[in-house]
C-alpha cells in the first residue's frame, strides 16, 4: 500500500506503517513426509482408521478426532471439481492474470487439494476436467506444493459430475 | 435465564475511508451513538465486549488494549471475541449471555473495520505452507463455491446481478449505508469486470471503514430505556472444519444445525411464514439464495426462486437486508453486528425508511472463515 505524499498546506491525516512478517512451520510427522516425497515427485495421503477417508497431505482426521495410519500413495491425476478463473491484481500477487484457481481432487483421495490449472485457455476451464501435475525438474523442487509448477489437462473425457459431486 | 433487550442501537456512517476519525474515534462514534439511543452515559455501563476482524488486517495488535480507555471500559470486564467475518454476531451474542446469565445489567457491545487503514485482500491471501500462492482473497475463496451452487440448483445466471441491484436500491434508503448507487441496474451490474469468475465487481461488497455499538441489557434495565426495547428471543453459534471429506461448502451443515437450534429456542417452525425481516450476511450477491436454503427459507436447490420472485426485496413476502446488507456497506468485523442491529431496528420500528411495516420478529445472522463459523439471534417487538 502506498500513500500519496500530502501537499503542503494539507493536514497529515495518514502515515504509512509497514509489517512484515516471516514465520517457522513445524511440519510435524506426516507433514515432514509428505514434503519429503513432493521432492520425490510424489504425493503422499494419510487414510483414517476409523471412517477410511484419505487425506491429501495427511493428518489427524478432523471428523474422526485421531491419527491416521499409514503413508498411502496418492495418483497425480484428478478431476476438477470446482474453480475461479481470476482477474483481480492485489498487493503481493505473484501470478500472471487471468489463472485458473482450482479445487482437484487426485485419485484414490477424498478431500481436494487446491492448484493453478493451465495449459487450457482460461474460459475452457470447467468442472470435470481431467488433470495431471506439472512436476518441476528434480533439481528445481522444494519442500513445497510448488513443486508441482501447475495441473494441466489430461486429455481424457469429462467426469461425470455425479462422480464428483460429494465434494463439492 | 434472564430476559435480555437491545435498549440501544448506533453505527457510524460507513464510507471507503474514514480518514476524518482514527480507529479510537470510528468506535466512539458508535458506541456513543447506541449510549445516547439507550439514554444512558459511559459510566453506566458494567461491561464492555469488543470485535473485529483479525488483527492482520489493519496490521495492529490486539487493538482492544488502547480501545479499552476510549469505550470506558477502565476498571470494568472488557473482553474480545474473535470469530473471522462473523465476529460482529458471535461479539453481540456474548454480550447478550452475560445479561441472561444475570452477570451484568448492562453490556455495551461494539465491533468494527477500518478497511482503509487495512489490506484485507493481502491479509486473506498468505502463502501457506502446504498450497501454492494461488489465494485471491475472499473472492477467490468463494468464487468457486458459488459455481458449484449455480451447478447444483440449476439457477440462471442473473440471480447474483439481482441481488447486487435490489441490496444497493435498498442502501438508497440507509441514511448510513456506504455505496450509494442510485443508478444502479442490472445492465450496469453485468457489464462491470468479472474478478473472479463467476463473480463480477458489483456483485462483490465494497471495502469500508464503520463500526457498529449496542447496548444489552437486563429486563429490569430496560424499564428505565427511553425508546422501545428489542427482546432477544434467541440466539445460537456453530462452527465446522475448514475442510473434511464429504463437507458440504456449498450449504454447510453448521449452518443448517445453528439455524435449527435458533428456531427451536424462538418456537420457530416455518421461519419465512414467521420471521418479518432478516439482515443475512451476503458478502457476494449470490450468498442470498445460498444462505436461504441453509436458513430453511428455500426448499434445497430453490433459494434462487425466491430471489426472482421478489420475496426477498422490501415489500416481499420475506424481506432479505432491507438495510442494503453487506453488498452496501462492509466494515468486516462489523458487518455481522450490522446484520443483529438492522435486525432490532426492524422490531423497534426504527429503520426508518428502510422499515419493514409491522416487523414483529426479526432475524440477524453472520458467517465467517470459509463458510465455517455461524452467529444468528432471533429479536422480537415482544418480550419472550
Amino acid at each position: 500500500m502506498s500513500e500519496p505524499k500530502p501537499k503542503q498546506d494539507e493536514p497529515i491525516k495518514r502515515m504509512l506503517a509497514p509489517v512484515r512478517l516471516e514465520f517457522t512451520v513445524s511440519a510435524g510427522r506426516d507433514k515432514t513426509a509428505f514434503l519429503g516425497a513432493i521432492i520425490e515427485g510424489r504425493i503422499l495421503g494419510g487414510r483414517c482408521p476409523s471412517c477410511r477417508k484419505v487425506y491429501v497431505p495427511p493428518r489427524g482426521c478432523p471428523t474422526c478426532g485421531v491419527e491416521m495410519v499409514g503413508d498411502i500413495p496418492i495418483s497425480d491425476h484428478g478431476v476438477v471439481t470446482t474453480f475461479c478463473t481470476v482477474s483481480i491484481p492485489f498487493e503481493g500477487q505473484t501470478m500472471k492474470l487471468p489463472y485458473v484457481y482450482a479445487s482437484i481432487v487426485l485419485d484414490g483421495a477424498d478431500v481436494p487439494i487446491f492448484h493453478l490449472v493451465d495449459g487450457i485457455d482460461a474460459k475452457d476451464a470447467r468442472m470435470g476436467l481431467r488433470v495431471r501435475a506439472d512436476w518441476r525438474p528434480p533439481a528445481e523442487r522444494k519442500p513445497t506444493m510448488e513443486s508441482i509448477r501447475a495441473f494441466v489437462p489430461t486429455g481424457e473425457p469429462d467426469a461425470a459430475f455425479d462422480t464428483y459431486k460429494e465434494h463439492l | 435465564m434472564e430476559r435480555c433487550a437491545v435498549i440501544g442501537v448506533g453505527q457510524t456512517k460507513h464510507a471507503a475511508k474514514r480518514d476524518d476519525l482514527s480507529m479510537i474515534g470510528l468506535v466512539r462514534e458508535a458506541a456513543t451513538r447506541a449510549l445516547e439511543d439507550a439514554g444512558l452515559t459511559f459510566r453506566d455501563i458494567d461491561a464492555v465486549v469488543i470485535g473485529k476482524a483479525p488483527d492482520m488486517f489493519e496490521g495492529v495488535m490486539m487493538p482492544e488494549l488502547f480501545l479499552a480507555e476510549a469505550l470506558g471500559a477502565v476498571g470494568k470486564p472488557m473482553m474480545r471475541v474473535h470469530t473471522a467475518g462473523s465476529v460482529g454476531g458471535s461479539t453481540a451474542i456474548v454480550a447478550a449471555h452475560l445479561v441472561s446469565a444475570g452477570i451484568h445489567q448492562r453490556v455495551l457491545t461494539v465491533a468494527y473495520e477500518k478497511q482503509s487503514e487495512s489490506d484485507a485482500m493481502w491479509a486473506l491471501s498468505p502463502k501457506y505452507p502446504f498450497q501454492p500462492p494461488l489465494m485471491a482473497g475472499a473472492g477467490g475463496y468463494f468464487a468457486p463455491l458459488i459455481r458449484a451452487y449455480i451447478r447444483r440448483s440449476n439457477a440462471p445466471n442473473d440471480v447474483g446481478v439481482r441481488v447486487a441491484v435490489k441490496d444497493r436500491l435498498n442502501a438508497l434508503k440507509n441514511p448510513y449505508a456506504h455505496l450509494k448507487m442510485p443508478e444502479i441496474s442490472a445492465a450496469q451490474v453485468e457489464a462491470s469486470p468479472m474478478l473472479w469468475d463467476p463473480i463480477r465487481y458489483l456483485e462483490t461488497c465494497p471495502s469500508s471503514d464503520g463500526a457498529c455499538a449496542m447496548v444489552l441489557s437486563s429486563e429490569t434495565a430496560a424499564r428505565s430505556a427511553p425508546h422501545r426495547p428489542a427482546w432477544v428471543h434467541a440466539t445460537a453459534t456453530r462452527s465446522e472444519p475448514n475442510l473434511f471429506a464429504g463437507r458440504d461448502q456449498v450449504n454447510p451443515r453448521a449452518g443448517r444445525d445453528c439455524a435449527a437450534a435458533l428456531y427451536k429456542q424462538a418456537g420457530i417452525t416455518d421461519p419465512r411464514k414467521q420471521l418479518d425481516a432478516a439482515e443475512i450476511y451476503v458478502p457476494f450477491s449470490w450468498f442470498e439464495p445460498m444462505w436461504m436454503e441453509n436458513l430453511g427459507f428455500a426448499p434445497e436447490g430453490e433459494g434462487w426462486k425466491m430471489t426472482l420472485e421478489g420475496a426477498t426485496a422490501l415489500g416481499g413476502d420475506m424481506p432479505i437486508n432491507p438495510s442494503g446488507g453487506v453488498m452496501s456497506s462492509n466494515p468486516i468485523g462489523a458487518s455481522g453486528m450490522l446484520r443483529f442491529a438492522e435486525a432490532a431496528l426492524q422490531v423497534r420500528g426504527q429503520a426508518g425508511e428502510h422499515q419493514v411495516e409491522g416487523a414483529k420478529l426479526a432475524m440477524g445472522h453472520a458467517y465467517g472463515g470459509g463458510s465455517q463459523f455461524f452467529a444468528m439471534w432471533i429479536v422480537g417487538d415482544a418480550r419472550p
